[in-house]
């Protein structure tokens, strides 16, 4: 398999895709498995505005908007946001640093397909009896006394998505620690390998809690256990501590890299390098580590008392200052620099004040005796939408425009990039800035409904035209990406001219093994180096030789297969006397496949070096 | 340590390295006497009931640290070189779990 | 240095397990991991001590815990740790019986651990200290379990390792995979020390 086209039919490009190791395949199966699950996400906000559009409307009520809200927070936090952030992360980190693969294609591999049986499993609980309905947080109290399996589909989907995530982070920290190619020192790394890195540090730590947490979940609803039930002597905060001790974390795994995204696209459409570089990667890792004390601002309202309060209310207002040091930068970037307002760069344009107004609304929230009033009101859903849509999903749609030529070998088309920033942009303004007033004129969170006569209905409805902005920006996105596929400007490595960092160095699409011979790094932003001296490409730091790769594998599949199985086996397992069998026979399939690929040697193949230099003289064409 | 000083005669190397390895088992050994001697201490000292179990509790939990600490500096090899980035993440993970610990303890009631 | 390549024990490197590109990111993903696992254990050992007090009518800490059979069994498994460092102090010096030899000791000593655990529960259940009794019930299955649970798997990886690599004898291949599965092999010792402090010493201590 090289860049040479080949004549593959469906059924071998299928096959090629359930078992490959690449990480740059496995990036396209994020992208294409995010994107899906994000196109169901805003289908459920969709909803969510229609019924909340005008007051006692019956569009939506009751129980099944509560399942569609859940679903609406879980799939886009989870399945999409997450997903996404792990595409950006495999199409390009190995290839930023300068190495073949990650660290552990295999588990790579494994990693998706867990995340994608999770995420199938928690939305077959439409058909099948109900989705969850506990909010995406998903609270003892209530998520215990929930009828019907719903929170079960919650619990185990995640418990297997989770177990996915957990093995990127650990992949992602092996790979950039271990290798990177010769010169690149860790003060010369891309900032958005530095972002990975120390997301992969959040999502090591901050997951362990959520599996204990959704364990005692499991264990309380499906096994009778007691920890959060007070009859039996249990307590429904240990569910929010547990939930939120990850939650927190969660959303700077989510916005870290965010991010290193955006200093990627200010320093190349400003043609100059990033300012305060160093100041940058010291801030993200002290935002990495704050992140990890904070978490009970969450919790201000729970009872912990004042002192408790106190220390975390300062805690997060503290975040507020790395956070700062990163605009500062970024707007010091820009100033001086030669601006070209290609479509990623109108997104990061677009950040900076509208992450800022969800930055401060979040200061507000973290002053505990406030928050009393802000807490559960339309205030906090103005203010997290803002930083994860102003932050996370700009830098999404920016990172897929800007690295799409990297993945695909074609530009998209800037018009109509163009036309779908604005409709964004404007739809999310319109529905998420009149929510700060709906919360401050007291309109409760997840409510399905509300009375006329308060003053709310004129705010509700605004925001209702501004999902179906955002819904006309997706359609233009989906064109864009359709009429690319078919007949898009083919892309060259430098696909936007003004690339400073190594994948742009490599073809577009890179070849399977990325670098004929692994480069030998001078500096920070080592192509850009390259490029002033007047080098054609990088400087080679081995001779060209023989390239070893990684042999693809169905089993990681069969390994996520088998949980999927087991998963229903336990959910049923009260009703059904199938159920404990069908369970165990999951777990079978799993540790079957897992036994398999342990006794099974696969010492990979070679490419050999006649092929190299063949793939490479059809790439300088 | 453990490193291959070449002297260019295999036989002198694995000769000084075989003997760095036995040095090292024997250190292993007294941290395992180390590690029983803690342990009885431990039960000692919860079995002993003139003990109050103010002094008990933390004075076993101080124990249990040190022992941790053999564990993973001698048998894990945390005390060798290339150690300093598992040595960060662990101490990481234990951050975060004090952190975990000290929160259930203080801010989990009825 | 290819993978498979058969060496003496001069060739035999004096850190066999990091000898490889392959090896050293085993090692590395392998303390990751460890330290991913230190926070889940912390959340288990967290719940227990916020619901150890709620026995909810059932039997105690205090009246359940037998000190001589807590006490036996940290014996059988910290002396397991000992012997997987001699296990390992063998691979080092490329003596592949005797690795083998001490590995094998090592799952005999975690299966009488593991033995004396079941044991262990067995007797709880029948005083009706049982999961579903309460929240220290609950509590203290899940944390001693998930440690249990992980001894087990421990084994079979232990065992499986051993069976598998019983014709080939060691190269640069596998000398990873021993090193961390005995990685693996102290950490759960590491966390039997809090166990047996926290749960049982802390229990019978009141």
């Amino acid at each position: 398999m090289s860049t040479l086209a080949r004549k593959k039919g469906v059924g071998a490009v299928i096959w090629d895709y359930l078992t490959t190791v690449d990480h740059k395949k496995i990036a396209i199966l994020y992208l294409i498995a995010g994107g899906f699950f994000f196109l169901i996400g805003g289908l459920e906000a969709l909803f969510i505005r229609i019924q909340l559009a005008k007051p006692n409307n019956d569009f939506l009520v009751g129980g099944l908007y509560n399942q569609v809200l859940t679903m609406h927070g879980t799939t886009m936090i989870f399945l999409a946001a997450m997903p996404l952030v792990f595409a950006m992360m495999n199409a390009v980190v190995p290839i930023q640093i300068g190495a073949r693969d990650v660290a552990f294609p295999f588990l790579n591999a494994l990693g998706f397909w867990l995340f994608f049986f999770g995420g199938v499993f928690l939305n077959l609980s439409w058909f099948l009896g109900g989705a969850p309905d506990a909010g995406w947080t998903s609270y003892a109290s209530l998520s215990l006394e929930s009828p019907g399996h719903g929170i079960d589909f919650y619990v185990l989907g995640l418990q297997i998505s989770g177990f996915g995530t957990l093995m990127g982070g650990i992949n992602f920290l092996v790979t950039i620690i271990n290798m990177r190619a010769p010169g690149m020192t860790y003060m010369r790394m891309p900032m958005f390998t530095w972002a990975t890195f120390v997301t992969s540090a959040l999502i090591l730590f901050a997951f362990p809690p959520l599996t204990v947490g959704l364990i005692f979940m499991m264990m309380d609803r499906l096994f009778g256990g007691n920890f959060y039930n007070p009859a039996g002597g249990g307590n429904t905060i240990i569910w929010e501590h547990l939930f939120w001790i990850f939650g927190h974390p969660e959303v700077y795994i989510l916005v870290l890299p965010a991010f290193g995204i955006f200093s990627e696209i200010f320093a190349t459409f400003s043609k100059k390098r990033l300012f305060g570089y160093s100041s940058m990667v010291f801030a993200t890792v002290l935002i990495g580590f704050l992140g990890f004390m904070v978490w009970a601002h969450h919790m201000f309202t729970v009872g912990m008392g004042p002192i408790a309060n106190a220390i975390f209310a300062v805690a997060t207002m503290a975040i507020a200052v790395p956070t700062g040091i990163k605009i500062f930068n970024w707007l010091f970037t820009m100033w001086g620099g030669n601006i070209r307002f290609t479509t990623p760069m109108l997104y990061a344009v677009a950040f900076i004040p509208s992450f800022v107004m969800g930055g401060v609304t979040g200061v507000m929230n973290a002053a505990a005796a406030a928050d009393y009033q802000y807490h559960d009101s339309y205030f906090v859903v103005a203010h997290f939408h803002y930083v994860i849509v102003g932050g996370v999903v700009f830098a999404l749609l920016a990172g897929a425009h800007y690295w799409w030529p990297k993945m695909f070998g074609k530009m998209l088309n800037e018009t109509l990039g163009k036309i779908t920033f604005w409709l964004f942009f404007i739809g999310f303004h319109l529905t998420f800035f009149i929510q700060h007033f709906l919360g401050l004129m007291g309109m409760p969170r997840r409510v399905f409904t509300y009375l006329p006569g308060q003053g709310l209905e004129t705010g509700n409805l605004i925001s209702t035209v501004g999902a179906f902005f955002m819904a006309a920006a997706t359609i233009v996105l989906l064109v864009n990406v359709v009429i690319t596929t078919a007949k898009g400007q083919k892309a060259e490595a430098d696909a936007w001219g003004d690339g400073r960092t190594l994948e742009w160095a490599v073809a577009s699409p890179p070849p399977e093994y990325n670098f004929a011979q692994t480069p030998l790094v001078r500096g920070l932003d080592a192509l850009w180096i390259e490029k002033m001296e007047g080098k054609k490409g990088l400087t080679p730091a081995e001779p060209l030789g023989d390239i070893h790769m990684p042999n693809p594998s169905i089993l990681p599949f069969i390994i996520s297969l088998g949980l999927f199985i087991a998963a229903f086996g336990f959910m049923y397992h009260n009703e059904y006397s199938w159920g404990l069998f069908v369970g165990i026979g999951g777990l079978l399939i799993t540790l079957g496949s897992m036994f398999l690929r342990s006794v099974i040697d696969d010492h990979g193949f070679h490419i050999h070096k006649e092929e190299v230099l063949e793939a490479e003289k059809g790439v300088k064409a | 340590m453990a490193n291959q000083t070449n002297t260019g005669n295999p036989n002198v190397d694995l000769a000084y390295r075989r003997k760095k390895n036995a040095e090292e088992m024997k250190h292993q050994v007294i941290s395992f006497i180390l590690m029983i001697a803690l342990t009885l201490v431990a039960f000692f000292a919860v079995g002993y009931d003139e003990f109050s179990h103010w002094f008990s509790v933390p004075f076993i939990l101080l124990l249990a640290v040190v022992q941790v600490a053999f564990q993973l500096y001698y048998f894990m090899h945390m005390s060798h070189k290339g150690h300093e980035l598992p040595a960060l993440f662990l101490y990481g993970g234990v951050l975060v779990a004090f952190l975990t610990v000290w929160a259930f303890m203080t801010v989990v009631w009825w | 240095m290819h993978v498979e390549e058969k060496l003496t024990a001069e060739t035999f490197p004096a850190s066999p397990e990091k000898a490889t590109l392959e090896g050293k990111n085993k090692f590395l993903g392998f303390w990751l991991f460890l330290g991913g696992e230190t926070v889940l254990f912390a959340s288990l050992f967290a719940t227990y001590l916020a619901l150890r007090d709620k026995t909810a009518g059932g039997p105690s800490a205090e009246e359940l815990f037998k000190m001589p059979l807590v006490f036996v069994a940290t014996m059988l498994l910290l002396t397991s740790s000992l012997t997987s460092v001699y296990a390992i102090y063998h691979m080092k010096n490329f003596d592949f019986k005797k690795m083998q030899l001490w590995f094998g000791i090592t799952v005999l000593l975690g299966a009488g651990f593991l033995g004396l655990e079941i044991f262990e529960f067995n007797e709880y259940v029948r005083e009706g200290h049982v999961f579903t009794k309460s929240a220290f019930a609950s509590s203290f299955y899940t944390l001693v379990g998930t440690h249990g649970a992980h001894v087990a798997f421990g084994l079979l990886w232990i065992l499986t390792l051993m069976i598998r690599n019983a014709k080939r004898g060691l190269d640069l291949y596998n000398a990873p995979k021993f090193y961390v599965a005995s990685l693996y092999w102290h950490f759960i010792d590491v966390v039997w020390v809090f166990i047996f402090t926290v749960v049982y010493l802390m229990g019978m201590v009141g």
